[in-house]
């Protein structure tokens, strides 16, 4: 049995189309990541898979239990963690979580060493009025709340948005912790580097999925060659080089542009030869392997000329 | 009007016993991209919120397109552009009448809207979308016209708290264009990003931890100094000695 079970799933909003025909399931203990930007629809899944918003048509199932009919079931047995911050910001951080443990039969020293190395951080501020803490405090007082029952799922959306990059990875790490005491957990973030820490993704836009695999499978799934080019001048490259008809795409990456080619359509050197030309120096080629960002990339811009 | 276009000089936020920003140092000159980087909690919106003459400092100085930002902070406003993740642009307005709004509180005169609209829309290959509502675009479009608007009047800077959170890889990209037009044109860019390799986009960066600024330099000098592959291991590198709690 999954822990998650996703058949041709449907949601519109009026005449948007939130979720188009999601077909996708979990196993268990995995780190499932849901990755996409804003508006590809993740809120509108997570908000199904935890029971508060019905589906247009087609079947979600966590642990078994059907997400209309067996709804009672499956809020006694999951985590969420929204979005948007949603604990009670006039109670303190000790109260939020003991209330949490109350409405789910538990209290707070029964699976306390789940949180531990989370909350820890936390007590010094227990007597805090939870709106009165930081962002990345809220943040781990939400996670603790959404723990303290040790749900057999766990539903985090969008954990690390708009967190900086070293809150960011603190978080994975927990993430990777809570996963080896055999919870499941399904992420969502915009983030592409994320998905790397993730068992399995979903790439998600506008609605739908565009590939759901392991991330080293994914970018296999790349067809291109890629390479990256390194010069002083990185925006005028970049302008030049997409004037190149043979250049399929090139994007700034960081200190680099990510170049791809179809295979077998220009040589290396006769692209080398026309930067060269356009009076270019010191310009660094290497064939490189893609990231998930780079496959990304590639599926919605075919997406795009599908006319999708 | 000096080269400098932002100076902050012992630039310094108290908040009862409890140093926001502590003591900063820093000019931008002009067209000049930089990166405002930090942890969560590090200072980086209080520090921004002085610049835009939306908080008076507790000591030290500072000035913005040449007006200072605690005697004349309406000038200030006057002369700068800002756009963040959460607040762009009206809803529930349409696009032409978004461009009419921040055209006019920006004080530009009814034909000038008019050509910049043309020029704005052009840039952007919107113009079919004039009519429509802000609220039915992709949240990139919506960045791309946020920003395209929070420049309509030409300020000396722009201010773009987080600007391209959550918006799709291709998207960012283009957005990072419109900024590398902005910056050519004379516009001194600020900009703070949890990207980072749009830290790697900008002319200068400073990284902020607990208030203060504990580095500040080019993209490339940065990663020699700390002997790093990628502006992500510096950062990590600085703030990883953080003492706030956040």
């Amino acid at each position: 049995m999954y822990p998650v079970e996703v058949v041709g799933l449907n949601k519109s909003y009026g005449k948007v189309r939130a979720l188009n025909g999601l077909n996708f399931s979990v196993n268990p203990g995995e780190i499932f990541g849901i990755i996409g930007p804003d508006g590809s629809g993740k809120s509108t899944l997570f908000r199904i898979l935890t029971t508060l918003l019905l589906p247009d048509s087609g079947v979600a199932l966590v642990d078994g239990f059907d997400t209309i009919k067996d709804y009672k079931k499956i809020r006694n047995r999951i985590g969420y963690m929204p979005g948007r911050f949603s604990l009670y910001k006039d109670l303190t951080v000790e109260e939020n979580l003991k209330l949490f443990a109350t409405v789910f039969n538990s209290d707070i020293k029964q699976n306390y060493y789940l949180i531990e190395p989370i909350y820890k951080q936390l007590e010094p501020f227990s007597g805090r009025r939870a709106g009165n803490l930081s962002g990345g405090m809220k943040q781990k007082l939400a996670l603790s709340c959404a723990l303290i029952h040790k749900p057999s799922v766990l539903f985090l959306d969008e954990p690390t948005t708009g967190v900086d990059p070293v809150s960011r990875k603190e978080f994975w790490e927990i993430l990777s912790t809570l996963s080896k005491e055999g919870i499941t957990i399904v992420v969502s973030t915009p983030y592409m580097d994320e998905a790397s820490l993730c068992t399995r993704v979903a790439l998600m836009l506008k609605g739908r999925i565009l590939k759901s695999d392991t991330p080293a499978d994914i970018v296999k799934s790349y067809t291109r060659e890629l390479y990256s080019v390194k010069s002083k001048n990185i925006s005028g490259l970049l302008k030049d080089l997409k004037r190149v008809p043979e250049v399929k795409s090139v994007f700034a990456f960081g200190e680099h542009l990510h170049l791809s080619l179809d295979p077998g359509t220009i040589t290396l050197d006769k692209i080398n030869e026309i930067i060269i030309k356009q009076g270019y120096r010191d310009v660094y080629i290497n064939k490189i392997f893609p990231t998930i960002e780079d496959t990304y990339m590639l599926f919605s811009e075919e997406d795009f000329k599908n006319g999708r | 009007m000096a080269a400098e276009i932002i100076i902050a000089e012992n630039l310094t936020k108290r908040f009862g016993t409890f140093t926001a920003v502590d003591n900063i140092n820093f000019e931008v000159s002009k067209g000049e991209i930089f990166g405002f980087l930090g942890a969560n909690g590090a200072g980086k919106t209080t520090a921004m919120r002085m610049l835009c003459g939306l908080l008076k400092p507790t000591s030290g100085r500072g000035a913005v397109a040449g007006f200072d930002i605690s005697r004349e902070s309406e000038r200030v406003k006057a002369n700068i552009g800002y756009m963040s993740q959460k607040f762009s642009l009206y809803e529930d307005l349409k696009v032409w009448e978004n461009i009419r709004f921040f055209g006019g509180i920006y004080g530009l005169k009814p034909d000038e809207i008019l050509s910049r609209s043309e020029r704005l829309l052009n840039v952007l290959s919107m113009q079919e979308y004039a009519g429509s509502l802000v609220a039915s675009l992709p949240l990139g479009w919506k960045q791309k016209l946020a920003f395209s608007l929070a420049i309509i009047h030409e300020p000396a800077v722009v201010f773009l708290d987080e600007p391209t959170g959550g918006v799709d890889p291709i998207t960012r990209r283009e957005f990072w264009e419109l900024i590398y037009d902005a910056s050519d044109r004379g516009i001194t860019v600020f900009v703070t990003t949890h990207y980072m390799d749009e830290a790697e986009y900008c002319n200068r960066v400073s990284i902020m931890v607990d208030g203060r600024i504990d580095a500040l330099d080019t993209p490339e000098n940065l990663k020699a100094r700390f002997g790093a592959q990628s502006m992500n291991e510096v950062f990590t590198m600085l703030a990883r000695k953080a003492k706030r709690a956040d």
